[in-house]
């Protein structure tokens, strides 16, 4: 597939690659994603901010210049602490997989990224991964990092994008390091019309981590521990739609991490915060989404591997082959793939929730 | 009742510095925004707890830094209050005799900074109304914004399209659960009162303190069941 080069959040001509229930495939227009949504479905998207999350500076023992990418939090009121993904010089013109190696990096070691300071704590079984806390009060941190930082930047994005770019409309907490992209196709219109349809619409926040690093064995890792929150209203919205015969509808791969997760223990969703930890597959039961709209993800990756949870290789595999051969375009401002979870044994007459209702 | 968030913009004099005040006192969260770091972080030291934010609501690059911070401090938002304004020339001018960049500075002020803070903040103030919480913008207006003022050309014209501005983002969101209020609080005794009417008797005009407590009782009133601590 073909990057997305242009930071557009919902082009014109944004495609849509769908899979139902059977596994079959059709291709719509993105602009027509409502049309796929039921009276009595629940949509849920992450409503998370993206923060400023890169960060240039300096190594002070070294004087090396570094850029520190936030990456992961231990929980979302936590504005000290973050783990960290650290590059040497040069900046996001240059891909991440050609990125030179920062200088060698030790606990206890002095960043100094601009107007903020930090130590590292820890290096997490990885020469680049750290933990680090910033000197200073909450308030203090955000501010320099809302004046310093700069949005984790793309190769495949010439121009520099700005905060703007990669805030979802609905954006709200700034807790995410990438953005929850597959957002991008949900604007203030689109939310009518799916009230319109008589859709329900409800969020999650899940402080989205970085999607790669640049290195194989880090991205083997991805993706990291990511703190969430579910609403109330959004835990009752479930239960409500669960009991009416309605399907969940996750707006990304995050509503399904967070979801899954919270799910865990006996399939209800319970509403606060939780950490999701787990890695979602092939082998994942999925107990509470039904299907998902996401950016279309290459094979290798964590984000594709969770689209395993929803439907056989065999079909993906040919979805995949139509994403080529249609000129889809991948990665955040790229075209997108709706997948309803494949339902086993459908009798083959009786229409099933979730198939398409028109060409 | 767990307090409300609000973010007020301009909160370093004034009403804006009122309305902080006030807020504070009903027991809401309090995020405030204001151009000079020295006002910010001494109105900061003065109420504990208020969280202060250096930036210029008329510039779009200051914009989602102030988003972030306050979202970030907050957690989230529930109101809104866009008072930060300029006035234009001053001392006032005719219109054919105001400067194209006074002119251009209060439309910055007051209507694209606020136009563009509301977009920033609107999926915060979403989920705030989903939540069951309310959300309230309001828009700090002015009777120039009604009536042709002669010299008030810049300032007017400005809040008239605020003014207006509000109504449809009200009609557009309310849907949404977002609600928005343009008020006039009267002539006070501001800072800004000073810059337009430098000869006018302090004593006839309004204390900024009650216009305060007016304005936080209508939004209290419009948040409904979960009112900002204490309002009601």
């Amino acid at each position: 597939m073909t990057s997305a080069s242009q930071p557009i959040q919902r082009p014109r001509d944004a495609k849509l690659l769908a899979i139902d229930v059977r596994g079959r495939i059709q291709h719509w227009p993105r602009a027509r994603f409502v049309e796929l949504l039921q009276p009595g479905d629940l949509v849920v998207a992450n409503d998370a901010a993206t923060l400023p999350a890169s960060l240039s500076g300096v190594h002070v023992p070294s004087g090396g210049a570094i850029e520190v990418r936030l990456a992961g939090r231990p929980s979302l009121a936590d504005f000290r602490r973050f783990t960290a993904v650290v590059f040497g010089a040069g900046d996001f013109h240059i891909r991440t997989e050609d990125r030179p190696l920062p200088p060698r990096l030790s606990p206890g070691d002095r960043l100094q990224l601009g107007p903020l300071a930090a130590t590292i704590e820890a290096i997490l079984h990885h020469s680049r991964l750290v933990s680090l806390a910033f000197d200073g009060s909450p308030d203090k941190i955000r501010e320099g990092m809302a004046r310093h930082g700069r949005p984790i930047q793309y190769a495949h994005v010439q121009a520099p994008l700005d905060l703007w770019d990669v805030w979802t409309p609905i954006a709200g907490p700034p807790v995410a390091f990438e953005s929850p992209s597959a957002g991008f196709a949900i604007d203030w219109r689109e939310l009518a019309s799916i009230a319109a349809r008589g859709v329900r619409f409800a969020t999650i926040t899940h402080a989205a981590g970085i999607s790669s690093t640049g290195d194989p064995e880090l991205d083997a890792r991805l993706p990291f521990d990511e703190p969430y929150r579910i609403p109330p209203s959004t835990a009752r919205a479930i239960r409500t739609t669960h009991a009416n015969g309605g399907r969940i509808i996750a707006i990304g791969t995050t509503v399904v991490r967070a979801f899954e997760h919270a799910a865990v223990a006996d399939g209800d969703v319970r509403a606060g915060e939780g950490l999701a930890t787990q890695r979602i597959g092939a082998l994942t039961r999925l107990r509470v989404v039904d299907a998902i709209l996401s950016g279309t993800h290459e094979p290798g990756t964590s984000h594709h591997e969770m689209l395993c949870a929803f439907t056989d290789d065999k079909t993906l595999a040919r979805a995949n082959r139509e994403l080529d051969e249609r000129g889809y375009r991948t990665h955040e401002f790229g075209d997108s793939i709706w997948i309803a979870r494949t339902v086993q044994n459908l009798p083959i007459l009786e229409p099933a929730a979730g198939e398409f209702a028109r060409i | 009742m767990a307090a409300c968030r609000v973010a007020v913009t301009g909160g370093t004099s004034g009403l804006g510095l009122a309305l902080a005040g006030e807020l504070l006192a009903r027991g809401a969260q309090v995020a405030f925004v204001a151009r000079g770091r020295e006002r910010v972080e001494r109105v900061a030291r003065e109420h504990p707890g208020a969280h202060g934010i250096v930036g210029d609501v008329s510039q779009k690059d200051d914009i989602y830094p102030i988003a972030v911070q306050i979202l970030g401090a907050l957690g989230g938002l529930d109101v809104l209050i866009n008072n930060a304004s300029d006035l234009g020339p001053a001392p006032l001018a005719l219109l054919g005799d105001t400067d194209c960049e006074d002119f251009e500075r209060a439309l910055a002020t007051n209507v694209l900074g606020p136009f563009r803070l509301t977009k920033a903040l609107l999926g915060a103030l979403a989920a705030s109304a989903r939540e069951g919480s309310g959300a309230v913008v309001l828009n700090v207006s002015s009777d120039a914004a009604v009536n042709a003022y002669p010299l008030w050309g810049a300032y007017g014209a400005s809040k008239a399209a605020l003014r207006h501005m509000s109504g449809i983002w009200n009609a557009e969101l309310e849907a949404e659960g977002i609600q928005f209020l343009s008020i006039d609080p009267g002539d006070m005794d501001t800072p800004m009162h000073v810059l337009a009417v430098p000869d006018a008797d302090p004593a006839q005009l309004k204390k900024p303190e009650l216009a305060a407590q007016e304005l936080v009782a209508a939004v209290s009133k419009l948040l409904g069941t979960r009112s900002i601590a204490g309002a009601v």
